[in-house]
């Protein structure tokens, strides 16, 4: 349990020296990073609990501090799900960048498998909640197998191949949504789709804004953690999953199917993606694609991220989904002695930072361990013996 | 050369010592590495460290050599305590080091390659002329024949390491450490290695020799200091040492250096290899029409230098390789291009080259790792879900009953020395009682203690009724095991052999191509 622990502790570190770097910042523009901090932590509802401090010893606004904490719970839940979406490739080996492109298919499929159920088949709402979500988590996996696909197959790079059907989704979407566009909601003159009846969305649990209170996708999101879990640690799946990402050709000589365990992970890692796409269009805002957010919306490079800072653990993932969601909205609430751009870019700085060091260290542990080993000193000197050396002195 | 030649043998104060090392200690966390060691090497000497993996002979060497600085005692040089900071500091002190893996630029010639960092200059240019009159100078001075103009990429490994040697005397070195120098070489290139040693020596160089090999030490040494685990246990003359006694006094405990075996008795043919081609990486054919048998209740050694083929017909064998053409049966079963779980299941066990790459994933657990083979079948997993208690008493058993030592079953592979590795490797492939045992290379790196150990299992294997079929570059090993010999040169057998028809100067010769019956003669 020692090196559980021990491997808690970086992150922890690097998100502390983040915070000192931000506010050393804070610090050079002339303001408190005290107050500062303290500001981000009530604009993201940190403070609501207090108010159930007996005595009432710190000032709470129940109305405010509320509102805070959903946005801010409402925010870390797609990020939970892109963040599960680039661990799983990672365990494997793979660094999944596409997952904005898998979430905004999957965001798209279950737009219009919403649509479609409540057009069709009149009071099943709920119903059509739930085949959405499997439509969006279907056709994010089915978007990343391509890249999975590719990799194994024809072994082209799932980074480049990833970043492409990023593209390609984000600018399939502007064309079947946009102005015109197949998919364009006729009755509107802005280049959205056609806006989800509230029935067909993700129920609230608790909050009072539609569009930012907590709904049922928090469990989506934490369920997937769990099943991110299960997978890895208790499965046959996940067993070769993380012998291929550990060490192909140890995994290979075992008997496991390096091919087949690239495109499962891609799948799963694309499904997780896809319900990112789903709890954001049937969970939060304006329940419509809108094109103008496609090349807006970061929650598939954020995750990035978040399975960085969260070591690739389901729990690690979930903290940091958690953090870089407390930062995003936070930062909307710190006003005092900072110009607006720079309260806003503060939480950018941090974010900056923080994955600044993670992967500093990811680069590190890369040059020592997987880029050293490719000039291997565990590789015998390379040279070819077959014929005796001719230079053999007499 | 400044330094006079001191008599071997004869004991000097501190001046007439080339090196002296007092209570050196290092430790890395708990563990003491070094635990204060003492250490003198006099001048003209060949001083032979032995100990087991994971002694401190490395972590020793490695601060003599300033990669490594000591955390209590010092290190002097001619009489006078130094301090290093890195291996420039070593080198400005005289102090040269040869290491196991060769750190030479293939693209460059020989000369290029001695010169790198302390390149002759004509005009702030690089005088190329000069380097290779120099480098032909030290190397017809102390008998290391390379041509200088050779690209290190076109020349054999005993080259290579006489133009590792070359780089350290260009850069006048009176020290010479030398890790682990004929663990890649043929036995006609150890011959030659050992020859250039005496010849260093009796040019006042004095030498620190890393080595496993008992026989080496016995050769070429003066005396010879063994350490165990972090201590130096003595250092004796080694005129008067036996192989027996150093071999005890490195595992601490009376060690067979050849382990007792009886007769076998061959039974049904078990792997059937018949007109088997294979490419290699670049696609090229190194397995060129080879056929073999292996039959159950005996052990067939393939000798050869590495790079004829083996790891290709290793690998082919074991499923990891496509096979071009030809075919490959085990008792009556089909395996050509068979998958490696195909092979496994077909009940072949494979003791890869490089358990580290291939053996092991090494950040699993041992009892993930005992599981490689089979964690997808019950009792190690039930639908889909795996069984960590039933991986977990299983190994347990295996740590048990193959004594692998130092690490929990929830522990990484990472954590255990390469022998605790090999054995649990070995544990793993037993255990699941395969009626083919390939072993490649099983002992490379090992001590002496673990090598006894495998060559006991591999024996137990084959008395019980099992076929091994063993790949090894060391012709002892070849020797001590074998109940055939079979050569391997070029991708073909070209020689086989009952072990006691033949002799290791037969074999040897074989290995290089050599048509024996000319050459033993002229040897003779």
């Amino acid at each position: 349990m020692r090196g559980r622990l021990h491997g808690a502790l970086f992150p922890l570190a690097t998100v502390v020296l983040a915070f000192v770097l931000g506010g050393l910042v804070v610090i050079l523009v002339g303001a408190n990073p005290f107050t500062v901090y303290k500001q981000l932590a009530v604009g993201a509802g940190l403070d609501w609990p207090l108010q159930y401090l007996p005595g009432h010893p710190i000032q709470v606004d129940p109305v405010v501090s509320e509102i805070n904490l959903t946005h801010t719970l409402t925010y870390a839940t797609p990020l939970v799900l892109t963040g599960l979406a680039v661990g799983f490739a990672f365990r494997c080996g793979l660094f999944n960048i596409g997952g904005q492109g898998q979430y905004w298919v999957g965001a798209y499929l279950a737009v219009e498998v919403a649509l479609y159920t409540t057009d069709h088949w009149h009071g099943h709402g709920r119903e059509a909640v739930v085949l959405a979500t499997l439509a969006a988590a279907l056709m994010g996996s089915a978007w990343a197998s391509i890249a999975g696909l590719l990799k194994a197959y024809r072994g082209a790079h799932e980074v480049i191949s990833t970043i492409m059907l990023n593209w390609i989704a984000i600018f399939g979407g502007q064309w079947l949504f946009g102005l015109g566009g197949p998919l364009q909601d006729k009755h509107s003159s802005a280049p959205v789709s056609r806006t989800l009846p509230l029935s067909a969305t993700y129920n609230s649990i608790w909050g009072f804004i539609p569009g930012s209170s907590v709904t049922v996708a928090i469990f989506i999101a934490l369920g997937a953690a769990v099943a991110y879990t299960l997978i890895l640690a208790r499965t046959t799946l996940g067993y070769e999953v993380r012998a291929v990402g550990l060490s192909a050709e140890a995994a290979r000589y075992g008997g496991v199917s390096v091919k087949r365990s690239i495109v499962l992970s891609m799948a799963i890692a694309g499904a997780f993606a896809g319900l990112a796409g789903a709890a954001d269009v049937m969970g939060s805002g304006s329940f419509q694609i809108q094109t103008t957010n496609l090349q807006v919306v970061d929650a598939g490079f954020t995750g990035i991220a978040v399975a960085l800072l969260g070591r690739n653990t389901g729990i690690g993932i979930v903290l940091g989904g958690l953090l870089f969601a407390v930062l995003h909205t936070g930062a909307n609430n710190v006003s005092s002695g900072l110009s607006p751009e720079l309260a806003i870019n503060l939480a950018t700085i941090i974010q900056g930072v923080i994955i600044l060091f993670v992967g500093g260290e990811i680069a590190v542990r890369w040059i020592l361990s997987g880029g050293g080993r490719r000039r291997g000193k565990d590789e015998p000197p390379a040279l070819a013996l077959s014929s005796p050396s001719p230079e053999a002195p007499a | 050369m400044a330094d006079p030649a001191a008599p071997p043998g004869v004991a000097g104060s501190s001046a007439e010592l080339a090196l002296e090392l007092r209570g050196i200690t290092k430790r890395f966390g708990a563990l003491v590495a070094n635990d204060r060691i003492d250490l003198d090497l006099r001048h003209g000497e060949i001083h032979a460290l032995l100990g087991e993996n994971g002694a401190g002979k490395s972590t020793l060497m490695n601060q003599l050599y300033g990669l490594l600085r000591p955390d209590e005692g010092e290190i002097l040089i001619g009489g006078r305590p130094v301090h290093m900071r890195s291996s420039a500091d070593a080198i400005r002190l005289g102090i040269g080091m040869v290491h196991q893996h060769f750190m030479l630029i293939p693209v460059m010639t020989i000369a290029e390659n001695i010169v790198l960092g302390d390149e002759p200059q004509r005009r702030g240019m690089l005088d190329m002329a000069a380097a290779e009159k120099r480098v032909r100078e030290i190397s017809s001075r102390y008998g290391l024949a390379v041509d200088p103009h050779a690209l290190v990429a076109d020349v054999g490994v005993g080259t290579q390491q006489r133009a590792e040697i070359l780089k350290a005397l260009y850069r006048n070195a009176k020290v010479l450490i030398l890790d682990e120098p004929t663990a890649v070489l043929t036995p006609h290139e150890v011959t030659e290695l050992l020859a250039v040693l005496r010849e260093l020596r009796a040019r006042g160089t004095s030498i620190i020799i890393i080595t496993h090999k008992l026989d080496e030490v016995m050769q070429i040494a003066d005396r010879i200091s063994v350490l165990r685990r972090g201590a130096k246990v003595s250092t004796i003359d080694a005129a008067g040492a036996t192989e027996q006694g150093l071999a005890e006094l490195m595992v601490g405990r009376p060690v067979l250096s050849e382990v007792e075996r009886g007769t076998s008795h061959p039974g049904r043919a078990v792997l059937s290899i018949d007109d088997l081609h294979v490419l290699d990486d670049r696609d090229i054919e190194t397995v060129r029409g080879l056929a073999l048998e292996v039959r159950a209740g005996e052990i067939v050694g393939i000798a050869g230098v590495d790079g004829n083929g083996q790891a290709e017909l290793a690998e082919a064998v074991a499923g990891m390789r496509h096979v071009a053409s030809g075919s490959i049966k085990l008792m009556d079963r089909d395996v050509t291009d068979a998958s490696p779980r195909h092979a496994a299941e077909a009940g072949i066990g494979h003791i890869p080259q490089d358990r580290q790459r291939h053996g092991l994933v090494l950040d699993f657990s041992l009892a993930e790792n005992s599981a490689l083979h089979d964690y997808q079948r019950e009792p190690m997993s039930r639908h889909g879900w795996l069984q960590p208690k039933a991986m977990i008493s299983r190994v347990k058993a295996l740590i048990e009953r193959f004594d692998v030592r130092g690490a929990a079953p929830s522990a990484p592979a990472r954590s255990l020395s390469g022998g605790n590795q090999q054995k649990l490797v070995l544990a793993r492939e037993i255990s699941l009682e395969p009626a083919l045992l390939l072993a490649a290379q099983p002992t490379r790196g090992l001590d002496v203690g673990a090598i006894e150990f495998v060559h006991r299992q591999l024996i137990a294997q084959r008395d019980a009724g099992g076929a091994v079929l063993l790949i090894s570059f060391e012709l002892d090993e070849i020797f001590g095991l074998s109940d055939r010999i079979l050569v391997m040169y070029e991708g073909r057998i070209t020689l086989e052999a009952r072990p006691d028809q033949t002799n290791e100067r037969e074999i040897g010769l074989a290995m290089t191509g050599g048509s024996s019956a000319p050459r033993a003669e002229a040897a003779s």
